[in-house]
């Protein structure tokens, strides 16, 4: 009578049959090892030093006593389409595990077949709350290839940039963090200051996000006439409302009830999860590849490096918020000793003619067609190069074969790695609590999938 | 001259990189205590690992003695202490490459070498738990490789309406 293929909750195995991931998923306790177990709560109990207890694993309870409990990919509070597979004994968590890809869109692969000047499209997507920062970690990464030098100017603009977009993607952590503990108010100004931000981005670059704005050998345009005074009222207010969202946030009972002491994480536990940015510096560890490993010119600006005491969800907020302070100083420093000259190097190899010269010379027309259609070509190699994106260290390991297309384009996104440490956070904390550890973790979808 | 680290195998090929990188060439064999030498050495983060598909770029350039293969791991280790960068590429096969997994050195590497072996199909013995990440569970094939074509896979979109 019933038809075999209509899914019906009698056949559980058609119901998730189109949506199963298998063995990714969180597996039920009686189909799990106990090594496995171990993992899940944090493969940190392996190390050395942290002396693995099985006990407290707690392997023997029975299936019926717990729920596993699905939480996206589609919740407003996963900040995307992450997926969070959660065992709960009554409200409180024993496993959790991110299951991932449902943003998986092959930029990797894609970068293979773009040229190097095209490059700078892809990988601007993957982290869409710092395009800049993404853009710059690939151009960097072309120029240790190409042995190429670029300009005081591009220097400068880049950190300007860069800076810039610290501040924007912060805000909008500050907003997002605001929603996910109840305060739509803080939701509401961490996008209403981002917005000038933005604005400022699309009078720069023509585009608010994803701008492709450094490019290899510099950056796209000059800055707009005028940019000072747009740069100043940035500064002012951004740094103006960051004591109001002091103000609103830190003292207020409910927000620290949800934050202090919450969730904490170690400076080990960190560091032998690979996990870098603000999550790292808030156990207290003073890493910060601005400071650290200068690129471009932040060994000559002035600027601390914000660390935090004991790792829990309060320092995570503290220290994005005071670099959102200090993004701020060294923007004000890039607009006191902005270089004159060039934006971009003057080697016809990698930078196009300018657009005044296609109409008058036969040779910058074929110039521009042959760099904008086959690309340059970049020597044989391989390069890492990283900078300090909002959420941690973004490596690009780029390949080159000699052509103008990368060989292998690897991006070490900071989110991804980070990622890891949410079954660790997790562990034991309520149901509420999963909520702020996801939000101050800070993933970013487009980056974490690639 | 670069130094190697105390506890290193004595005849890994260590070169200078771009920078002031250094880059290692272990064996397969080599390939973890070489690592486990690094981290007793002062490098307490594995900050990146990824493999590579030298399918047709196989003439690549490689210090003297080593043999290439057509897939190699890359792992890019951190010294906090010493500011420096290690970058450890290992010759992982032609056929069917399989390198031991790093997990017990560094559970941060866990979710990269499942990457990895969802990309590219290297295999990681002694991980614990070598699933698909990225990719759905029951897909063929591993699309970072050289010889998986873009545009194979037709896109469907099911149930999509008709051209109006």
């Amino acid at each position: 009578m019933s038809d075999p293929t209509v899914r019906v909750a009698e056949r559980p195995d058609l119901l998730t049959a189109e949506t199963s991931e298998g063995a990714q998923e969180l597996q039920q306790r009686r189909d799990t090892a106990g090594s496995e177990l171990g993992r899940e709560v944090g493969s940190v109990v392996r190390l050395e030093g942290h002396a693995f207890d099985p006990s407290d694993v707690d392997v023997e309870r029975r299936d019926d006593e717990t729920m596993i409990l699905n939480m996206g990919p589609s919740h407003p509070s996963t900040h995307g389409v992450l997926r969070i597979m959660i065992e709960l004994d009554g409200e409180f968590i024993l496993r959790a595990k991110p299951v991932i890809g449902y943003l998986h869109t092959g930029m990797e692969k894609t970068g293979e077949q773009l040229s190097y000047v095209q490059g700078g499209v892809n990988v601007t997507r993957m982290d869409y709350l710092s395009p800049v920062i993404n853009e710059l970690s690939f151009a960097m990464a072309v120029e240790a290839l190409l042995d190429l030098e670029v300009p005081a100017r591009a220097v400068w603009i880049r950190m300007m940039m860069a800076e810039l977009n610290r501040m924007a993607s912060h805000l909008v952590w500050m907003a997002t963090n605001g929603m996910d503990v109840g305060s739509t108010t803080m939701m509401i100004f961490g996008f209403r200051e981002r917005e000038l931000i933005l604005a400022f981005f699309e009078k720069t670059a023509g585009l608010r996000m994803n701008l492709n704005y450094v490019r290899p050998g510099g950056v796209a345009a000059d800055l707009p006439d005028g940019w000072q005074d747009d740069v100043e009222v940035i500064c002012d207010t951004v740094e103006e409302r960051s004591y109001e969202y002091d103000q609103l946030l830190t003292g207020q009972p409910i927000f620290r009830e949800r934050m202090v002491g919450v969730a904490p994480l170690t400076a080990e536990e960190a560091l032998a999860l690979s996990v870098t940015g603000p999550l790292l510096r808030s156990t207290g560890v003073a890493w910060d590849l601005r400071r650290t490993m200068p690129y471009l010119a932040y060994d000559e600006v002035d600027f601390d490096v914000i660390v935090g005491t004991y790792g829990d969800n309060f320092d995570r907020y503290a220290v994005r918020l005071n670099e959102i302070r200090e993004s701020v100083r060294i923007v004000r420093q890039c607009l006191e000793r902005m270089p004159a000259g060039d934006y971009r190097t003057q080697d016809p190899k990698v930078t196009p003619p300018p657009r005044a010269r296609i109409g008058e010379s036969m040779e910058a027309l074929i110039h521009h067609f042959k760099l904008f259609t086959e690309g340059f070509r970049v020597p044989a190699g391989e390069v890492y190069s990283a900078v300090e994106s909002p959420r941690g260290e973004l490596g690009c390991y780029l390949v080159s074969d000699g052509g103008p297309k990368p060989y292998r384009l690897h991006v070490r996104g900071p989110s991804f790695v980070n990622l890891q440490a949410i079954p660790l956070l997790m562990r034991g904390g309520s149901m509420s609590d999963a909520i702020t550890v996801i939000s101050t973790v800070d993933p970013i979808m487009g980056e974490v999938d690639r | 001259m670069i130094e190697r680290p105390a506890g290193a195998p004595d005849d890994v090929i260590v070169a200078e990189g771009r920078g002031s990188d250094v880059v290692c060439f272990p064996r397969p064999d080599q390939y973890v205590d070489l690592v486990r030498a690094w981290r007793e050495d002062g490098f307490e983060v594995c900050v990146d690992l990824c493999a590579v598909d030298y399918l047709e770029h196989a003439g690549r350039w490689l210090p003297e003695g080593v043999k290439p293969t057509r897939f190699e791991v890359v792992v890019n280790l951190l010294s906090m202490s010493r500011r420096q960068r290690v970058r450890v590429r290992v010759q992982a096969g032609d056929e069917a490459p399989e390198v031991a997994s790093l997990f017990s050195l560094y559970p941060g590497t866990e979710a990269m070498e499942r990457e990895a072996f969802d990309l590219l199909g290297v295999v990681f013995t002694g991980h614990p738990d070598l699933t698909r990440i990225l990719m759905p569970e029951d897909w063929e094939g591993h699309p970072l490789r050289k010889d998986y074509s873009v545009g194979r896979v037709p896109v469907q979109f099911k149930e999509a309406p008709g051209p109006r």
